[in-house]
C-alpha cells in the first residue's frame, strides 16, 4: 500500500501540552514538515517563545534556544549575526511579537536581519489564561475584557505585520491561517518561502499565522476554525501582503 | 625606523573596549547612554575593523538579549551601559544566568536613583553584587581603579566569564570612564588570550553529527529548577574560592583600615600615604572582587587593627558587605558621597582625625 502521509521525523513522538484544536500543534507539524523537505534540520536554530510555544523544545528534534518575552528577535539576531551561514528562525505569539516584543520584531525587520519569524495569532495570551491580547477583536471577549474589547479603553486590535511592510528592511511578509485544510497548505508553502528567502540571503521574512484558541475563546473546535473564517480573517486578511521579489 | 610607543593616552571607555577585543570579543551590542559613550563610539569602529559584529540597538533590553543569542551561538560577546541601562539590562541577565551562558556586562555607573545625572558614582554596587536581577543568581564584579586595570579587568572578565559560564561585570563609574590616562605603549600588544575552552559541548550551531539541544532556563518538572539552582551555587562557591582578588597596603602594621574600591581607592591611598609622612598607621584595603567579596582578607586585618572607615562614592553599599566580614570584631565607620560627588583628601582626612579623637 502506498503510504501518503506519516508524521515529521523532527516532531518527537511525546504528547504536547496544547489544548485540544488549537492550532499550534499543526504549526509545529509544518514547521517539522518543510525544514526536512528542505534537508536544513542540521543548521537550524529555533528560537521559542515566552507563551503557549515556550516549551516547543521539547517538541522539536533541532537547535532550539529560549528566549525573555517579545526579545525573540534580538536572541535570533544575535546567532544569526555569529553564525550567518545556519538557519535561524523565531516562533512567536501575539503577546510576544506585537505586544511586549514590538520593539524587537520592528527593529529587526528594519536591521533587514537575514532571518525568518513564524508569528502565531491567535488574539489572546493562552499561557495566563486568555487575557486580551493585542490582536483581540474589537467585543471579543477575554479574561481581562469581560464584556468585550472596548476600543476606547482597550485600544484596537493592533495588525502588526500590515505595520512591517513600511520598513525597507522587511522583505516579504505573509498572512495565512490554520483553520481549513486548504488554509492548512497555505500555510506550509508560506512557512517554506520565509525559509528559502533566509537560504537564499533574502532577508527579512515574515508569515503570520492565524489560530485557534478554543479554550480561551470560550468555543468548541468547530465554532473556533468557523469564527476564524467569519470574524477574524475580516480584520486580518489572508494574503501576501509584501513580496520584495516583485519589488 | 620603528617608532616605540612608550605610552598611550586614552580614556577608560576606550582601553576597555581595546582590552575586550583583545580578549577575542567578537560581539559587541549596546545602546547610547552617559558616562559609557566613548566605549560604543570605540567598538562602532574597532569592533568591525576586527570582522566581529558591532550592533546599535533600539534599547538595552535589545542590546543584552543580542548579546545572550552571541552568547548561545559560543561568541565571546559584550555589552556596556551606565545605572539605568544596567537596570534594563537586568532581565537578560538574569536569563542568561538561568541559562549559564558567558557574556560580560560593563557598567560605568552615574548617580541614581532613577534619571539621577550622569557624574561618576559607585551607587550600583547592591544592584552589581547581588545579581540585580530576579531569582537566585550571582554575578563576578571586577571593580578597576585606573584606566589600565580598565583595560586589562576587561580582558580578564572574558576568561572568567567562559571557564565559569557565568555573566561578568566590569563595573567603574563615569571618572575612570571618561577621564584620559597614560598607560604603557605595550599595554595592548602584550595581551595574549589564553587557550580557550571549548564550547562546542553546549552551543547551538545546527546539530550536525550530534543530537538536538536547547538553551534554556525554564524547569517545571518536580525538583528540576532547585537541582539547577544548587548546581548554581556550588559553582558559585567554587569561584568564591578561587577568584577573589584585594589589594592590601600596609597590612602589618596598621591600626586603621581605609576601605574602598574603584576611584575612591585611589583618593584613599594618596590620603593612607600623607597620614603615614605624619606617622599615622593607616593601610588600604582595596576589594578588586566586589563578588565574590574578600570576607576573609578583611576579617584577617581586623585582628591587628582598631577600626576600618569605608570610604565610597554613595550612601552606603560596601559597608554592609565590610559589617559582614568584621561582625562586631572591631568599629566599621563609614564616609560617603553621593548624586556625582567624589570625597575629597581633605575630608577624609578630617574624619580619620576626628575619629582617632573619640569623636
Amino acid at each position: 500500500m502506498k503510504k501518503v502521509f506519516s508524521r515529521s521525523k523532527l516532531l518527537k513522538d511525546v504528547p504536547t501540552h496544547y489544548c485540544p484544536g488549537c492550532g499550534h500543534g499543526i504549526v509545529h507539524r509544518l514547521i517539522a514538515e518543510v525544514i526536512e523537505e528542505l534537508g536544513i534540520r542540521e543548521k537550524t536554530i529555533g528560537i521559542a517563545p515566552v507563551g503557549c510555544a515556550v516549551i516547543a523544545y521539547d517538541y522539536w528534534d533541532f537547535d532550539v534556544c529560549e528566549a525573555a518575552h517579545g526579545r525573540t528577535p534580538a536572541v535570533a539576531t544575535g546567532i544569526k549575526r555569529v553564525l550567518p551561514d545556519r538557519i535561524v528562525f523565531t516562533y512567536q505569539g501575539d503577546g510576544d511579537l506585537a505586544a511586549i516584543g514590538t520593539s524587537e520584531i520592528l527593529h529587526t525587520a528594519n536591521r533587514g536581519e537575514n532571518i525568518s519569524v513564524v508569528f502565531v495569532n491567535n488574539g489572546v495570551y493562552g499561557m495566563t489564561g486568555g487575557q486580551m491580547a493585542p490582536t483581540t477583536l474589537i467585543n471579543q471577549r477575554t479574561a481581562t475584557t469581560y464584556s468585550g474589547r472596548n476600543p476606547k479603553l482597550d485600544g484596537y486590535p493592533l495588525n502588526i505585520t500590515d505595520l512591517l511592510k513600511y520598513l525597507n528592511g522587511a522583505y516579504y511578509l505573509e498572512r495565512c491561517s490554520v483553520h481549513s485544510p486548504k488554509e492548512v497548505l497555505k500555510t506550509k508553502q508560506a512557512i517554506k518561502k520565509v525559509l528559502q528567502n533566509q537560504i537564499e540571503g533574502r532577508g527579512f521574512s515574515l508569515v503570520e499565522v492565524l489560530s485557534m484558541c478554543p479554550t480561551y475563546w470560550n468555543m468548541s473546535t468547530q465554532q473556533a476554525v468557523d469564527w476564524i473564517g467569519a470574524n477574524v480573517v475580516k480584520q486580518y486578511p489572508l494574503g501576501i501582503i509584501k513580496n520584495g521579489d516583485q519589488a | 625606523m620603528s617608532k616605540v610607543v612608550k605610552r598611550i593616552l586614552i580614556t577608560g571607555n576606550e582601553a576597555c573596549a581595546e582590552g575586550a577585543i583583545r580578549a577575542g570579543c567578537r560581539f559587541y551590542a549596546g545602546y547610547p547612554i552617559t558616562p559609557q559613550n566613548e566605549l560604543i563610539g570605540y567598538m562602532s569602529k574597532r569592533m568591525r575593523e576586527a570582522g566581529g559584529t558591532f550592533i546599535q540597538a533600539e534599547s538595552e533590553l535589545a542590546a543584552i538579549n543580542m548579546v545572550f543569542g552571541a552568547a548561545a551561538a559560543g561568541e565571546r560577546a559584550m555589552t556596556s551601559s551606565s545605572g539605568p541601562g544596567i537596570s534594563l539590562k537586568q532581565e537578560g541577565i538574569s536569563y542568561l544566568s538561568g541559562c549559564e551562558l558567558p557574556a560580560v556586562v560593563v557598567n560605568v555607573m552615574r548617580g541614581g536613583p532613577g534619571l539621577g545625572n550622569i557624574a561618576p558614582s559607585q551607587s550600583d554596587y547592591f544592584q552589581a553584587t547581588r545579581g540585580g536581577g530576579h531569582g537566585d543568581y550571582r554575578t563576578i564584579v571586577l571593580a578597576p581603579a585606573s584606566v589600565e586595570e580598565f583595560a586589562t579587568f576587561a580582558f580578564d572578565a572574558f576568561d572568567l566569564a567562559d571557564k565559569y559560564r557565568i555573566v561578568t561585570l566590569v563595573l567603574t563609574d563615569g571618572a575612570l570612564g571618561q577621564m584620559m590616562e597614560p598607560v604603557p605603549g605595550s599595554l595592548f600588544s602584550d595581551m595574549k588570550p589564553a587557550k580557550r575552552q571549548s564550547k562546542k559541548g553546549w552551543i547551538l550551531d545546527g546539530c550536525r553529527g550530534r543530537k538536538a539541544r536547547s538553551i534554556k532556563s525554564l524547569f517545571l518538572k518536580d525538583g528540576e529548577l532547585e537541582e539547577l539552582n544548587k548546581k548554581l551555587q556550588r559553582k558559585y562557591e567554587e569561584i568564591s574560592k578561587k577568584e577573589v582578588r584585594c589589594e592590601v597596603l600596609y597590612e602589618k602594621d596598621s591600626e586603621i583600615f581605609l576601605i574602598a574600591y574603584g576611584i575612591v581607592a585611589r583618593i584613599v591611598k594618596s590620603c593612607v600615604e600623607k597620614m603615614r609622612k605624619n606617622g599615622l598607621k593607616v593601610g588600604v584595603i582595596r576589594p578588586i572582587t566586589l563578588w565574590p567579596f574578600p570576607n576573609d582578607i578583611i576579617s584577617k586585618a581586623v585582628s591587628k587593627a582598631k577600626s576600618m572607615l569605608v570610604v565610597e562614592m554613595s550612601e552606603g553599599q560596601m559597608v554592609e558587605d565590610v559589617r559582614l566580614a568584621v561582625g562586631d570584631k572591631c568599629k566599621v565607620r563609614f564616609y560617603g558621597r553621593s548624586g556625582g560627588n567624589i570625597p575629597t583628601e581633605d575630608e577624609i582626612t578630617k574624619i580619620l582625625i576626628d575619629s582617632r579623637r573619640g569623636k
